[in-house]
């Protein structure tokens, strides 16, 4: 078990306060995505559902740390935790994979590809490694403008996610210009169904940093300690300018790759390792352990996200759908291109 | 005084980037170097911050311009060849041209894209992206002919809240001459009649524009009188210029470097078949480059693509059809 105070370079970790903070994003996340997969499974959600079962204690542990209106956040396909810890309401989440036209994507993008770009969340597109470059022109930009501060960068990818040549171009290029970037690497084990094996020869993810010339550090995903701990070194080494972090967490994902998925391909042995372990109970038992919370006050968290994710999923699906004949059918901003584009069709 | 087509290209960064503090430049070489050709010289003495030489990395280059765009800026990314813009080209279909569609926040991002073949330049730095990036929704697609579009075209890439690809062509570059740069321009997005004429329509865009103007010239002795149509900006497409020409001569042949399956040309023909079949004499016509890599000898990139010789045959066919 981790320390319960870490001092770190450039930022202080209140680890008692953060863990229960961070616990009850991650129970959440699991409810509101319980919810989901329930709701798909009962056939009332279009297209798919992915879940980051068995990641959130990972996922919340880097967005609790950031600050909405002055860092930026890039949340992947597993992050409900940490969307929900950086400010996300959970409104905005049951709208998009409920197809309401309220929704931040208004039912042109559903599931987890929605954002609030101008608040610091880049909406994902599918390919994957593409948001890290994305981030690196936030920041940037915010430098050119002289606004930066001691802001940062955060972004999530997961193990498969790192063979591409998008991760390797965006981490080169934070690293040449020193952005303040932290790219959180999920290990989940599986890329789909492709396993670590077959996915990259390193023995460690984390090793890959050297290469870039930057910081590179391995936590126990399934530990919320170590994972608080982990991101409050790399965020704290970012914002006092030590240039790009990488943070790998080990963990398994505890679903399949997304609802449709059985996850078959993950073998028993693995289920069973201390790698299979859920990070949730984990945590729970802690902060029980800890004397933090009673099992009554951990069934208060738990019981007052049910109210929180029934109420709004409700909410979302009562909602009308987007309605094709008065919809804006252009792609472009500018109005008078897309009216002419449309005359001549 | 006189001054080129990447005189103008550069006179045009320069000024957008002492009119906004929002526009900077990234790209391969682009800084003390100047760039591959030199768009850029002398910028970053001037803008230190603002002219910035990138890694060989056009995936993350047009990345990182989209995210400069969601704070603000108007990032204009120089492709160091039109070619190497195939590795940036998923975060330029799938990142920048819809950004708006999902999130409501507009991409004002330019990318340059050094276009076009010159001799000897071979496979992999003479290619014409434009139909690529014209077939996905959320781009703005322009193709300057002249010095003068070179640079009042460019501002308005600038100045545009969404994604412009602006194919200037390398054969220009330094071959192209104005006397001066132009006080007032045409819209972008309006086509121009280059020259006018009665019995055929060529509809053209970039260097394809000389090798139409010197055909038509060669026709004029026989009594031929050509119109020739610069279409400027290849997407949104000025399709009510191209359609008035061919009200006026009943024949269209339309014109492009390009390769030759589906593209800018296809399209011309398609919606004017689709549109205006009654105005036809005769079926529509076009004329591309050939449907092989391009080639490195000068003797074989002659005949691959259009050249004036090749675009007078194809009008004369036309006429007599």
């Amino acid at each position: 078990m981790a320390d319960l105070a870490t001092q770190t370079v450039g930022a202080t970790l209140d680890l008692p306060s953060a863990f229960q903070e961070a616990f009850r994003w991650m129970v959440l996340a699991r409810t509101f995505e319980e919810k989901i997969a329930s709701v798909y499974r009962a056939g009332k959600i279009v297209g798919g559902v992915y879940v980051g079962r068995g990641q959130e204690a990972f996922s919340a542990s880097l967005a609790i740390q950031l600050r909405r209106g002055h860092d930026v956040y890039s949340p992947l396909i597993r992050d409900m935790a940490g969307r929900a810890a950086f400010g996300e309401p959970v409104i905005d989440a049951a709208r998009t994979y409920m197809g309401s036209a309220k929704g931040s994507t208004r039912g042109r993008d559903g599931n987890i590809h929605r954002g609030a770009p101008r608040d610091g969340v880049p909406a994902m597109i599918s390919h994957l490694g593409a948001m890290i470059s994305v981030v690196n022109g936030m920041l940037l930009a915010r430098r050119l403008k002289g606004t930066l501060g001691d802001a940062v960068g955060a972004t999530c990818i997961g193990d498969g996610a790192t063979s591409t040549g998008a991760v390797h171009e965006a981490l080169n290029m934070a690293s040449v210009e020193k952005l303040p970037l932290v790219v959180a690497i999920a290990n989940n084990q599986f890329a789909y169904s492709t396993p670590n094996s077959r996915q990259f020869a390193c023995p460690d993810l984390a090793e890959r940093a050297a290469g870039y010339g930057i910081a590179g550090t391995t936590v126990d995903g399934t530990d919320l300690a170590d994972c608080l701990q982990g991101f409050a070194g790399a965020i704290g080494r970012a914002r006092a300018g030590e240039g790009p972090q990488i943070v790998v967490g080990n963990l398994l994902r505890l679903s399949g790759h997304g609802e449709h998925d059985d996850a078959a391909y993950v073998p028993d042995e693995l289920r069973a390792s201390s790698i299979g372990q859920d990070c949730l109970l984990k945590a729970r038992k802690r902060i029980v352990a800890e004397g933090w919370a009673d099992e009554a006050g951990c069934g208060e968290i738990e019981g007052s996200a049910a109210a929180e994710v029934e109420s709004a999923v409700a909410k979302a699906g009562a909602e009308d759908a987007p309605d094709p004949y008065t919809h804006r059918w252009s792609a472009l901003s500018s109005a008078h291109f897309g009216n002419h584009d449309d005359e001549a069709q | 005084m006189s001054i080129t087509y990447l005189e103008a290209i550069r006179e045009a960064q320069s000024k957008a980037l002492a009119d906004d503090d929002n526009v900077f430049i990234y790209g391969q070489d682009i800084g003390e170097f100047g760039g591959a050709f030199k768009a850029t010289k002398g910028l970053i003495e001037r803008y230190p911050d603002r002219v910035r030489d990138s890694p060989i990395s056009e995936d993350a280059m047009v990345g990182a311009a989209v995210g400069a765009a969601i704070e603000g800026m108007r990032p204009i990314v120089e492709m160091q060849f039109a070619d190497f813009s195939s590795v940036g080209f998923n975060q330029i279909v799938n990142q920048a041209a819809t950004l708006f569609w999902r999130t409501q926040v507009p991409c004002p991002i330019t990318v340059r894209l050094p276009s076009g073949g010159t001799p000897g330049s071979g496979p992999f730095h003479s290619q014409c992206m434009e139909a690529i990036y014209a077939h996905y929704p959320g781009t703005v697609v322009m193709a300057p002919a002249t010095v003068e579009d070179a640079y009042s075209m460019l501002l308005d890439a600038v100045g545009i809240d969404d994604p412009v690809l602006f194919c200037e062509h390398k054969y220009l570059y330094y071959h192209l001459k104005a006397e001066s740069l132009p006080k007032r321009a045409l819209p972008a997005t309006r086509a121009r009649i280059a020259r006018a004429g009665r019995h055929a329509t060529v509809v053209t865009y970039s260097a394809m524009l000389h090798e139409a103007l010197r055909a038509a010239e060669g026709l004029q002795s026989d009594g031929y009188e050509i119109e020739v149509v610069d279409l400027r900006c290849l997407k949104p497409l000025d399709i009510d210029t191209v359609l008035g020409s061919v009200a006026r001569t009943g024949r269209v042949l339309a014109l492009g470097e390009a390769f030759p399956w589906g593209g800018v040309t296809a399209e011309v023909i398609s919606r004017v078949a689709t549109d205006a079949f009654h105005l036809l004499d005769a079926p529509p016509a076009r004329l591309n480059a050939r449907d092989t890599p391009i080639p490195y000898h000068p003797d074989l990139w002659r005949y691959h693509r259009p050249t004036a010789s090749s675009v007078e045959d194809a009008i004369r066919k036309l006429i007599r059809d």
